[in-house]
């Protein structure tokens, strides 16, 4: 057998590795400034308003499943290709130590599927070390990135309300929707204990910001994937004006193995793996962007070893990887008899919450833990999927039914029928979403045994929460069981102690891992420069989430956005002066 | 004869299990053409590698058409319709056999159960479950039905019929005529304008000032957002 690495005929400016948030806006920005690129992504082209893609307004019985989680663990109709396991794409983890990697594999990647929960990291958030001594600080602030949030608003839309609250700054907001029955009884819980419940930040479109997407039209089902781009994916809203201008190509299925470098250690281009027909290309560029997820990018560049990086390319620091965080998740639900018997009308709104409570403590040192977090909530009657009607025995000898008698739990016939149409809407739910303290060690590194079935080296994980992430979930549970009480509800199944944590999520699960590339003004300390730019390769850029220092409380992606333009707008200028 | 045909079979049972049977088993005509073209049953935007594994789980049988009986006698025991359809009409039956080869840990709790509700038939009646009297089914029914309150020698039984009210439940909601029975009314295009009048009042809630001049107006929504005059 022949070893052959074909080699892609044109030459171009920027070849971007990763279609997600960060690909996309590099992609739509450096095109529109007129660089030729190419745009290189793992998974299939992908547009939700292709039929034979489409899953927004189908229902359940469209599934054999029913929706059930068992391909997609978000269940069938999420549009995420991809999920914590992918077949012949293993990872591993050290000993004792818990991780789990979610990786979307398609034009978009994961903004196909996500909350759309679009929060700016507020001043604080850049300088926590300034505020608590932990961690570190960003090399920039606020108000350096503050000019592309507001055009990020702008581009893409976002709804929510001025509310003039440190921390959590204001943006370019759209008129958000009126709250739901149960996000009213929420806010009366929590207004009774001093918790502020706002409307939501979320990139859906209640009102159009141009021509091509339509206004949301209320589903519920952002993360379908909206076949009228009526919310944010990156391939509705930044990869298809980006292909308009005739300036990108793109190149689907392609599995990047490294980067390719000259013999001083300059980026030449990208070398990847066909999906399709198994071949070897090389992909030639001035500039390589990765964009591929925090730690996919790390995992190229750790792979991408010369003899000039023998450590893997940019990690003279010998950081990539390191440092990788996601927030923190927990949640409990609960029952609220008064929500039984409901009156039947639409009330879907828009994929998610339309209030939300931000971090109200940041002033209050008295917690034994330091950083925040917001909490989301859930509720109303949607559509039922897998798993709806589950334990009824759990709720139905809770309450007396309808003729004042409280029956045995359980039961069947006409009898369960009635009481799932009378617990239906009765059941809702809260998360908090928390902010953790980046830790060296918490890394991801190559395995030394392992490849995946490219012949490409896999990850290795290693990541322990701390005290700090755990007391954070304690004051989530009693904080949430508070709420319970105040809004009239019954919180269900036993409270998570300490023996589960209070809760906590395994880390990745709540699919906001970043940190594996930070930037730092330090070339020692840091992967990138405040530019996303990395300190060793001027002309190579890391433009996901592996550029955080830390993940605030808040959603990464409006932050990855932003930072995107940003750097995208620093690489063209450079490109312009002939410094790259 | 593969299992969406066989439990058609089961389901409108005698005549149509002739008419189906006479058909496949004509050796001298090639009928296997006709019937593969067939339109896909279940088409909702799935990968081929996604598609290919539904189709492989739906050419599979896990249960047998004895079991398959028991599975249709209880889910029109569980539901049996209140001015709707029962269960067994509403696509329960196959939705059960599907997701029991889809999530392998029903397997065995599913198949031990429904053997020890044939053995439990037996002790009481020897008979099998499915040719109990209504008044026998549901006198075994009436001790494993509630799990607060059973008899130590019923907890496997009761275990096994927690399982089964699950996936009748879950499977009969999420078929078109549950949907329709719970009063489901969204998955349509739709403008939001909150929670209505009625509603509002009847639960003691309002919108106050505040809320209703920033929420969205529903004949602004096509607008495209003019920034002119906004401050942040």
């Amino acid at each position: 057998m022949s070893f052959q690495i074909i080699e892609q005929s044109p030459k171009y400016d920027v070849c971007i590795v990763g279609s997600g948030a960060g690909g996309g806006m590099a992609a739509k920005i450096l095109a529109d400034k007129g660089f030729k690129i190419a745009l290189v992504e793992a998974g299939p082209n992908f547009d939700p308003a292709n039929p034979q893609q489409r899953t927004q307004l189908r229902w359940p019985w469209e599934s054999p499943r029913r929706g059930a989680g068992t391909m997609r663990p978000f269940g069938d109709f999420d549009m995420a290709y991809g999920g914590w396991e992918l077949d012949g794409e293993p990872y591993t983890r050290a000993q004792g130590t818990e991780f789990d990697w979610f990786r979307s594999r398609m034009l978009g990647g994961r903004t196909n599927h996500w909350g759309r929960i679009s929060l700016r990291f507020g001043p604080l958030d850049f300088k926590r070390k300034d505020f608590d001594g932990k961690g570190d600080n960003w090399p920039i602030g606020y108000d350096d990135v503050k000019p592309y949030y507001d055009k990020v608003d702008k581009l893409i839309g976002v709804f929510g309300t001025r509310e003039n609250i440190p921390n959590e700054p204001d943006g370019y907001f759209l008129p958000p929707p009126k709250p739901r029955l149960h996000e009213l009884y929420f806010q009366k819980g929590t207004s009774k204990i001093g918790i502020p419940m706002i409307p939501s930040r979320l990139s859906i479109l209640t009102k159009r910001v141009n021509k091509k997407r339509a206004a949301c039209f209320y589903c519920n089902q952002c993360s379908r994937s909206c076949s009228v781009y009526g919310d944010f994916s990156s391939s509705s809203v930044l990869v298809n004006p980006a292909m308009e201008t005739g300036k990108v190509d793109l190149y689907t299925n392609a599995m990047v193995r490294e980067v390719i470098t000259d013999g001083e250690g300059n980026a030449t281009g990208v070398h990847y793996i066909n999906k399709e027909d198994l071949k070897d290309y090389r992909i030639k560029a001035k500039v390589v962007i990765l964009a591929a997820s925090a730690c996919s990018s790390a995992r190229i560049l750790l792979n991408s070893k010369s003899s000039v990086h023998p450590n893997g390319l940019a990690n003279s620091s010998n950081v990539v990887g390191k440092y990788l965080h996601d927030s923190t998740g927990s949640s409990r639900m609960a029952f609220m008899p008064s929500l039984m018997d409901r009156k039947r009308y639409n009330e879907d709104g828009v994929g998610g919450m339309h209030l939300y409570t931000p971090w109200w403590l940041n002033d209050d040192k008295s917690l034994g833990f330091s950083r925040g977090y917001h909490i989301e909530y859930w509720g109303g009657m949607g559509m039922p999927a897998y798993g709806f009607g589950f334990n009824m025995e759990n709720l139905n000898g809770m309450v007396p039914g309808i003729d004042g008698e409280t029956k045995k739990a359980g039961g069947y016939g006409v009898e369960l029928m009635k009481d799932v149409k009378r617990f239906y809407g009765s059941l809702v739910g809260m998360a908090g979403r928390g902010e953790s303290i980046p830790q060296e060690e918490n890394r991801c590194e190559i395995d030394k045994e392992k490849v995946d079935k490219f012949g490409i080296p896999v990850l290795k994980f290693h990541y322990k929460w701390t005290e700090e992430e755990v007391k954070q979930a304690a004051h989530m549970q009693d904080t949430f069981e508070e709420i319970i009480s105040n809004m009239g509800g019954m919180a269900l199944g036993e409270k998570p102690g300490k023996d589960s944590s209070y809760g906590l999520e395994n880390p990745g699960r709540i699919i906001h891992e970043v940190g594996t590339t930070r930037m730092g003004s330090d070339p020692k300390k840091s992967v990138l420069n405040k530019y996303n730019q990395a300190h060793d390769v001027p002309n190579l850029f890391v433009m996901d989430g592996g550029s955080f220092v830390s993940q605030a409380d808040k959603n990464p992606t409006w932050t990855i956005l932003a930072l995107a333009w940003r750097a995208s707008d620093y690489l063209a200028d450079e490109m312009k002066k002939g410094n790259i | 004869m593969d299992r969406r045909e066989s439990l058609r079979t089961l389901l409108i049972g005698g005549a149509g299990t002739s008419l189906l049977l006479s058909c496949r088993l004509d050796e001298d005509t090639d009928v296997s053409k006709l019937t593969d073209i067939k339109e896909r049953e279940f088409d909702y935007g799935r990968t081929p590698a996604e598609e290919a594994r539904d189709e492989a789980l739906l050419e599979q049988d896990f249960y047998t058409d004895e079991e398959m009986k028991t599975i249709i006698v209880l889910s029109d025991i569980i539901m049996p319709g209140d001015g709707s359809k029962p269960a067994s009409e509403a696509g329960v039956p196959e939705f059960i056999e599907f997701i029991t080869k889809d999530i392998p840990s029903h397997q065995t709790p599913m198949r031990g159960g429904l053997r020890w509700l044939k053995n439990e038939s037996y002790k009481r009646y020897e008979k099998d479950f499915v040719d109990l009297s209504k008044e026998q089914q549901i006198a075994i029914i009436e001790d494993i039905a509630y799990p607060e309150d059973v008899k130590p020698e019923f907890t496997q039984g009761a275990q096994f019929f927690s399982r089964m009210r699950n996936l009748v439940t879950t499977g009969y909601f999420t078929s078109k005529e549950g949907v329709e029975y719970l009063g489901y009314m969204g998955n349509k295009p739709n403008v939001w304008d909150g929670v209505p009048a009625d509603v509002l009042q009847k639960h003691g809630m309002k919108y106050d000032e505040k809320i209703l001049s920033r929420s969205i107006k529903p004949e602004e929504r096509n607008d495209i957002e003019d920034w002119e005059g906004y401050e942040i």
